[in-house]
């Protein structure tokens, strides 16, 4: 009995050192990424500088007009930063951006609306704008607010309104519920957005946070890295690459 | 060589569901100057490898996107060759000693199995009936698929399911919504790789991404190997703690 205990004893200290060596592996691999990281980020930097100096001719003409509709997803914990979107919102004006959706999962950025609005030149709401003004050519930048209200909940605020009209006219078609008429159900309750070409995310992950789901079907989805970390170079090289994508749409 | 591998890994947080577009087997095929049909067969070898990879990880939930509606688009000799290798592949999971025998998968096929052909849609139900008893892994296999179909779908269900009721005053909320998803056989996807480099999701998954890391490696499908899986791997345990809170957050 002695024998087997100290068998067992001695196979269970092997088996502990053996998955404590596994995990200072596993901890060394992750090490040596986040100094990979860190040095790439440090490159990204240079390049970014290197950009906006206006060294590199590539970069000097966007063609923005291939961007119709941008979107900016922000980590609700730095949409607090107002004057660093608020600088945000100024490149993107620069560069000619006129139509655009400023998105945080938990509403930061509505809260603060008016005041970033303000703090721009030339913006106005888009909600402010009418059906005539949203066919014209943009005169200045119009932006849109969004949070997770309007993609999951919108969905079901959406769905409410078909079911009271299903009910209403008391047909069992199931014709009645298409692509189309989820889409106008969706404006019906507000969630009036157009689907944006780009959607640029400033948060530590690649990770669209919910935006609503509806409207990204092909939207080309970018990671810029934190907030923080912000850059016009990175911008600029963004928007540029996004103007070299050719999308087939399933075909 | 590779076991060792996966035991370092195991030391962190393992994904319970790995997502994949396989995008990129046409343009492997031009690249390799193969015939038609050849891009996704050598795909389809690649998607067997990397079932193997994730299942011996320890990864519970894998989905593919194996055909978009949007797909259907394409010229018609195309979708026959993409179809009937979906048929001789399914048929093919129901043989003794298939990847399904070998590591106990349950198999999905989920989508608007009505747009396929009735020989394709059977063989499909052949495949869910014959492996409804395994439990070790799943394999998803969205076909026939678009996230605002799946949207469009779950909408009726819930508001059919609701008609039948006999008090319906409360309307649809979240939870009958995604009850009716498509994918509500699985736990949202933890990382979403899409190959080929592309950057954007093509109606795919929309709903189930919120808190999922989105990986999008320039390999075209059928290069796709061992490496990238592991990369995604580490890639999910970086964001693994970002997500967990995000997560208690919305609780």
């Amino acid at each position: 009995m002695d024998r087997k205990q100290k068998v067992r004893g001695f196979s269970c200290s092997i088996h502990q050192i053996g998955n404590l060596g596994l995990r200072l592996l596993w901890s060394m691999v992750h090490l040596l990424i986040s100094i990979g990281y860190f040095v790439a980020a440090a490159a990204k930097a240079v390049e970014s500088r290197i950009i906006s100096s206006g060294l590199l001719t590539r970069y000097k003409e966007l063609n923005i007009s291939k961007l119709k509709y941008l979107a900016v997803v922000i980590e609700s914990d730095d949409a607090v930063q107002t004057s660093k979107i608020v600088q945000l919102l100024r490149w993107l004006e620069a560069m000619g951006v006129k139509r655009m959706c400023l998105y945080d999962a938990q509403g930061v950025l509505k809260k603060s609306k008016d005041s970033i609005v303000k703090m721009l030149d030339n913006a106005v709401l888009l909600e402010e704008l009418g059906e005539k003004d949203l066919m014209e050519k943009p005169k200045c930048m119009a932006l849109e607010f969004a949070s997770v209200s309007d993609g999951k909940e919108g969905v079901v605020k959406a769905a409410n309104l078909l079911f009271a009209e299903y009910k209403e006219l008391g047909n069992r078609d199931e014709q009645f519920f298409t692509e189309a008429k989820i889409g106008e159900a969706l404006r019906a309750v507000g969630c009036k957005g157009p689907e944006p070409d780009l959607l640029l995310v400033y948060a530590p992950v690649r990770c669209h946070l919910g935006f609503p789901a509806w409207r990204t079907r092909y939207t080309e989805i970018v990671h810029m890295g934190s907030l923080k970390s912000m850059s016009l170079g990175s911008l600029t090289k963004a928007i540029y690459k996004f103007t070299r994508v050719r999308q087939n749409y399933g075909k | 060589m590779r076991s060792c591998l996966f035991k370092v890994l195991c030391m962190g947080p393992i994904p319970t569901h790995f997502s994949f577009i396989m995008d990129g087997n046409r343009r492997y095929a031009k690249k390799m100057d193969m015939g038609e049909g050849a891009g996704h067969r050598a795909g389809f070898f690649a998607l067997v490898s990397v079932l193997k990879y994730c299942y011996e990880v320890g990864v519970k939930y894998i989905s593919v996107y194996a055909f978009s509606i949007d797909n259907f688009k394409r010229r018609p000799e195309e979708v026959k060759t993409i179809m009937d290798l979906i048929l001789e592949k399914t048929e093919g999971l129901l043989e003794e000693g298939s990847i399904a025998d070998q590591y106990g998968v349950r198999v999905y096929f989920v989508g608007n199995l009505k747009l396929l052909s009735e020989q394709v849609r059977i063989a499909a139900e052949k495949v869910m009936e014959a492996t409804a008893h395994n439990t070790r892994c799943v394999l998803l296999i969205c076909i026939a698929y678009t996230s605002c179909d799946e949207i469009v779908n779950s909408v009726r269900e819930c508001c059919k399911d609701k008609m039948e009721e006999i008090e319906d005053e409360e309307g649809d909320d979240l939870v009958d919504i995604e009850k009716h998803m498509y994918m509500g056989v699985a736990p949202d996807p933890d990382i979403l790789l899409r190959s080929s480099g592309e950057k954007r999701l093509s109606n795919y998954q929309l709903w189930q991404t919120t808190h999922c890391t989105l990986y999008s490696p320039t390999a075209l499908w059928p290069e796709i190997s061992l490496l990238h899986v592991v990369w995604g791997i580490l890639k999910f345990q970086r964001s693994y703690a970002y997500f967990e809170k995000k997560k208690k957050k919305m609780l």
